[in-house]
């Protein structure tokens, strides 16, 4: 399956990338667009749809008042311009997924447009410019059965759960994106982090990439080094991960790279992208789509007044990257260290422990190492761990009291994370506080001495940094359950 | 401009309806004729009247969030022709990817 790719770096010798972006944001509403079926990942197939979202004859849609203001307020987050008045077109094609034939989405008129996103990649400012935010709906999901791959091409039935049909969606389109250069790949994953984040604070969806409430179709296409004409271009879909977007950009950038070097044409098609790292060919694009859109007779226009857009204007969160740069310097972190906390997904998480009580670095440390390994262990998001920030800071609350170090502390967090109730009541169940009690400290100390003379000589000698052994020794002894500064400080008192 | 037995051919496919050389020789013009009462209608109309697409003038037509019962799943997967596994069981599809 893989095919000719050229060096990276001579493929930028060569050519400029063009990008386009395609993001379909699912909205986390209670119901879905047209009716009042519960939207919701995860239930028994076919248990949430009725006549609407069935496409029974006869029955009518009924906007979701709560997606048109989650609509505005995508738009007016991405700077656009709210459209006075629009509305819905009928996008026809046949497919299983899609219960009507058609797709309820939004064609001449789309609800926002004209926006724009400023970006920052390695220090440099991209603007992002938005050509339009749209409203539509989701379509049922696929299984595919027989064949060993599970891919389409070997399938020899599918099966369709309905449940996801009529999910409300919200399709963001760039312009074409120039000027990136060497960093397309990077400005492409940056800017879908950047939708992410800004979704996450809006309180809009999920972005939940692998449930696939966060998609993206990647565009690309590549011309000679000073022209300005756009090549063909390749749309990649399948992109589920911010890696796979820069992967797949970097691959396509790579591949159309070899094929124009050696004197082809790059066919203008939908790609698939594969994990494994390469991009396929999909649906070919010999003859252009007709999907026939017409207005939608059963719905009428949306007319948000400049009322409620304002109105609406004012509930939007201060900006994810204001907030970075706010945070970063009120939490004294270098520019990689927050990097990372905004990569991870954790920025909300380590805020909201802040604001429990921990310090920026104690609440950095447990979200990104330990939880951020026990996430990765079960394969869940951070947010998703059953832990919460006000019990992260708890736990840091108690090694900060010395009642436990951070060994335990760890333990502590497999207590939390087991559902044996709060860090302190996990601390008194499985008797994890550390001994602060002098005389036992002191006995296991001399029990420790009495087991290594020779050691015990040399600190008597002075040789203080020989102490490790016995501190080892006394933190076995009382099964880690001690604080080793104190526990030191004893040995060098008994020895002196 | 009238409309061809190759445009109708066309609308056919793409609405997955085949027709014999014989149909489309038949509703081609019928068809012409729906298309050209419609521009008839077109002309009549002034360029103070606003294109709409409903013929009520109303806007703003919005539901509460707010969850109203599902049909039974077994009521549902009963308009299926076939089932499996509590979904829809359909023929494979080629040449394309969901």
């Amino acid at each position: 399956m893989s095919a000719e790719l050229m060096d990276f770096a001579e493929a930028m010798e060569l050519f400029d990338p063009v990008l386009g972006l395609e993001v379909h944001v699912e909205l986390n509403t209670a119901t879905k667009m047209f009716c009042g079926c519960a939207n919701q990942f995860g239930s028994e197939p076919n248990s949430n749809t009725c006549p609407v979202c069935l496409g029974l004859p006869g029955s009518l849609p009924v906007v979701n008042g709560k997606a048109i203001e989650s609509a505005i307020r995508i738009g007016l987050a991405l700077g656009c311009t709210i459209a006075e008045s629009c509305r819905f077109a009928r996008k026809n094609y046949f497919y299983p997924d899609m219960t009507k034939d058609f797709q309820t989405s939004q064609y001449d008129e789309p609800i926002a447009a004209e926006g724009l996103v400023e970006l920052e990649v390695d220090g440099e400012v991209f603007a992002i410019e938005i050509e339009r935010a749209h409203m539509e709906e989701d379509a049922g999901k696929l299984v595919h059965v027989g064949g060993a791959s599970g891919r389409i091409g070997d399938a020899e039935y599918s099966l369709v759960d309905y449940n996801r049909a009529g999910t409300p969606l919200i399709e963001i389109v760039t312009k074409p994106i120039t000027g990136t250069g060497a960093k397309a790949a990077a400005v492409g994953r940056a800017y879908v982090s950047y939708l992410r984040d800004l979704m996450r604070a809006l309180g809009v969806s999920d972005v939940r990439m692998e449930q696939g409430s966060l998609r993206c179709d990647a565009n690309i296409s590549l011309m000679p080094k000073g022209t300005t004409t756009f090549g063909l271009r390749t749309e990649t879909k399948n992109v589920n991960s911010l890696r796979s977007i820069e992967n797949a950009l970097t691959y396509e950038i790579r591949r159309q790279a070899a094929v124009l070097a050696a004197g082809g044409k790059v066919t203008q098609e939908t790609r698939h992208w594969h994990e494994e790292g390469y991009t396929t060919p999909g649906r070919s694009k010999e003859e252009a789509e007709d999907y026939r859109y017409f207005p939608e007779p059963d719905l009428v226009p949306v007319a948000p007044n400049h009322a409620w857009v304002e109105e609406l204007r004012g509930t939007l969160p201060e900006p994810p990257a204001v907030k970075g740069k706010r945070l970063q310097q009120a939490w004294g972190f270098a520019a990689q260290e927050f990097a990372d906390i905004v990569n991870s997904g954790s920025l909300d998480l380590i805020e909201a422990t802040v604001t429990a009580g921990a310090s920026p670095a104690a609440a950095r440390k447990w979200w990104l190492t330990e939880l951020a390994r026990r996430a990765n262990e079960t394969g869940v998001e951070l947010a998703e761990l059953p832990i919460s920030p006000a019990q992260v800071a708890a736990v840091q609350a108690l090694v900060d009291a010395g009642t436990v170090n951070d060994k335990l502390a760890r333990q502590v967090i497999d207590g939390v994370l087991a559902g044996e109730g709060e860090p302190a009541e996990v601390v008194v169940a499985r008797n994890l506080a550390v001994v602060s009690d002098d005389s036992a400290l002191t006995e296991a100390v001399d029990r420790a001495i009495a087991a290594y003379p020779d050691v015990a000589a040399k600190i008597r000698e002075g040789k203080v940094q020989a102490a490790g052994a016995l501190i080892g020794a006394v933190m076995k002894d009382l099964r880690g359950q001690a604080d080793a500064a104190r526990v030191r400080e004893l040995i060098v008192d008994r020895l002196s | 401009m009238a409309l061809t037995t190759s445009d109708v051919a066309r609308l056919g496919a793409l609405a997955r309806i085949r027709l014999t050389e014989a149909e489309l020789q038949q509703l081609a013009p019928q068809l012409e004729v729906i298309l050209q009462a419609v521009a008839t209608v077109s002309q009549a109309v002034g360029p103070d009247t606003p294109a709409t697409s409903h013929a009520v003038p109303l806007r703003n037509v919005f539901r509460a969030d707010e969850v109203e019962p599902s049909l039974p799943t077994q009521a549902v997967l009963a308009a299926a022709p076939s089932v499996e596994d509590g979904r829809f069981r359909v023929p494979r599809i080629l040449g394309e990817e969901a």
